[in-house]
């Protein structure tokens, strides 16, 4: 069976740390850092990569359109 | 197998969504959490995907959207506080061929400017109106709007609104459906995936509709303002879903059957 790994890239510049992106994601792959960006702001990371799935669910929600989303097949 | 390194998903054949063109790269001023940056950025897309950048006019409003204009790579107007949909009626009538939009709050749609808005789509003006309702002007501090909810403390209603002293709150899309120049109102939301996609969905018939010369499109996004509700982000979606859908339910309020100018013509005479 065709199986698909996502990766999503989050500009941690841009990112305000809203947090909207972590109650958007199905696999729980977000989390916002402990360290902080040059904002200030804790910005989103992927903490369990292995579970993205490519669904775009969190750059959708995102206000500041600072995600991109990648898909593979294997 | 080799184990796959998160770069080689991170390659640009893999991309399966990225930020439009048609957003600028200007860092938005919105508060973290923002619905209107969710909300500009599905109406870029719409733009974007109906391929009609060049031919369409935003008319920014006041409120913390003034700004719009730096954010979607369109021609812009900015009106006076409550004045879009005059300055959208000019701009269309002038460029019938353009799409014209107008990106209003709550506090410049159904406050200040509740006579241009109505008589705009009373007139039927083949615009598209999108009224962003949180419930609150965000932009000047969190003061109480016509849309605050019951019980609901600003700013200016501290302990809450009150019907005897403040009134009752103004489902304003309630009254603009009843008019006959009005083509389709809907009220959407943009807190989870699906409802963007629904939100999105709906924007694009409103612009659509301006190819078919039916009269007024509006469209409603019940939306959140985490400073002036004085709540995170996340929480202020939670708060959303519990209070202010029960007040604004969601869905289409009106979807008229006319799909021309000619049947247009014929509801109104
Ligand atoms: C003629 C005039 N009156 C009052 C103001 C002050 N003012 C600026 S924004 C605003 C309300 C904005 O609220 P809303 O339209 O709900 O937008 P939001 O910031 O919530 O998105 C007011 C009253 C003004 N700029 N001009
Ligand atoms: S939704 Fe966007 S801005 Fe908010 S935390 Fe996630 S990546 Fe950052
Ligand atoms: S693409 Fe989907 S699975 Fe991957 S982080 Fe975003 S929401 Fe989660
Ligand atoms: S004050 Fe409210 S409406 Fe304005 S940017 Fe901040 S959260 Fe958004
Ligand atoms: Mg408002």
């Amino acid at each position: 069976m065709a199986k698909v790994r996502g990766a999503i890239d989050v500009d941690k510049e841009l990112c305000k740390g809203c947090g909207v992106c972590i109650t958007a994601c199905p696999t729980h792959v977000i989390e916002l850092a402990k360290q902080v960006n040059g904002k200030g702001y804790n910005y989103a990371y992927m903490e369990n990569p292995e579970a993205c799935i490519g669904c775009t669910n969190c750059a959708m929600v995102c206000p500041d359109s600072v995600i991109t989303v990648y898909k593979i097949t294997i | 197998m080799a184990a796959i390194e998160i770069k080689d998903i991170i390659k640009k054949e893999n991309l399966v969504y990225g930020k439009t063109k048609i957003l600028t790269d200007n860092i938005m001023h919105y508060c973290p959490g923002c619905s209107h940056g969710v909300i500009h950025k599905i109406v870029a897309e719409v733009i974007e995907e109906l391929g009609i950048q060049e031919k369409t006019i935003g008319v920014s409003p006041v409120g913390c959207s003034v700004l719009a204009y730096n954010y979607l790579d369109i021609d812009w107007q900015q009106a006076a506080h409550g004045r879009a949909p005059a300055l959208a009626t000019a701009t269309k009538r002038l460029l019938p061929d353009h799409y014209v939009f107008t990106y209003q709050g709550d506090g410049d749609l159904a406050s200040i400017g509740t006579a241009e808005i109505l008589h705009a789509c009373n007139r039927g003006e083949n615009i598209t109106v999108i009224f962003v309702n949180n419930a609150i002007y965000g932009m000047t501090g969190g003061q109480m709007a016509p849309t605050t909810l019951m019980g609901m403390a600003t700013a200016t209603s501290p302990y809450g609104r009150e019907a005897a002293l403040h009134g009752y709150p103004l489902k304003i899309t309630e009254l603009i459906a009843q008019l006959p120049g009005v083509a389709y109102v809907t009220r959407q939301s943009v807190q989870t995936p699906a409802a963007v996609r629904k939100a999105k969905k709906a924007i694009k018939k409103g612009f659509e509709n301006q190819d078919k010369k039916i009269g007024t499109s509006f469209i409603e996004i019940v939306s959140t303002c985490s400073s002036g509700w004085k709540l995170s982000p996340v929480d202020s979606n939670r708060w959303m879903e519990e209070h202010m859908f029960k007040f604004y339910p969601l869905g289409d309020l009106k979807d008229s059957e006319r799909n021309s100018e000619e049947e247009y013509k014929k509801y109104i005479e």
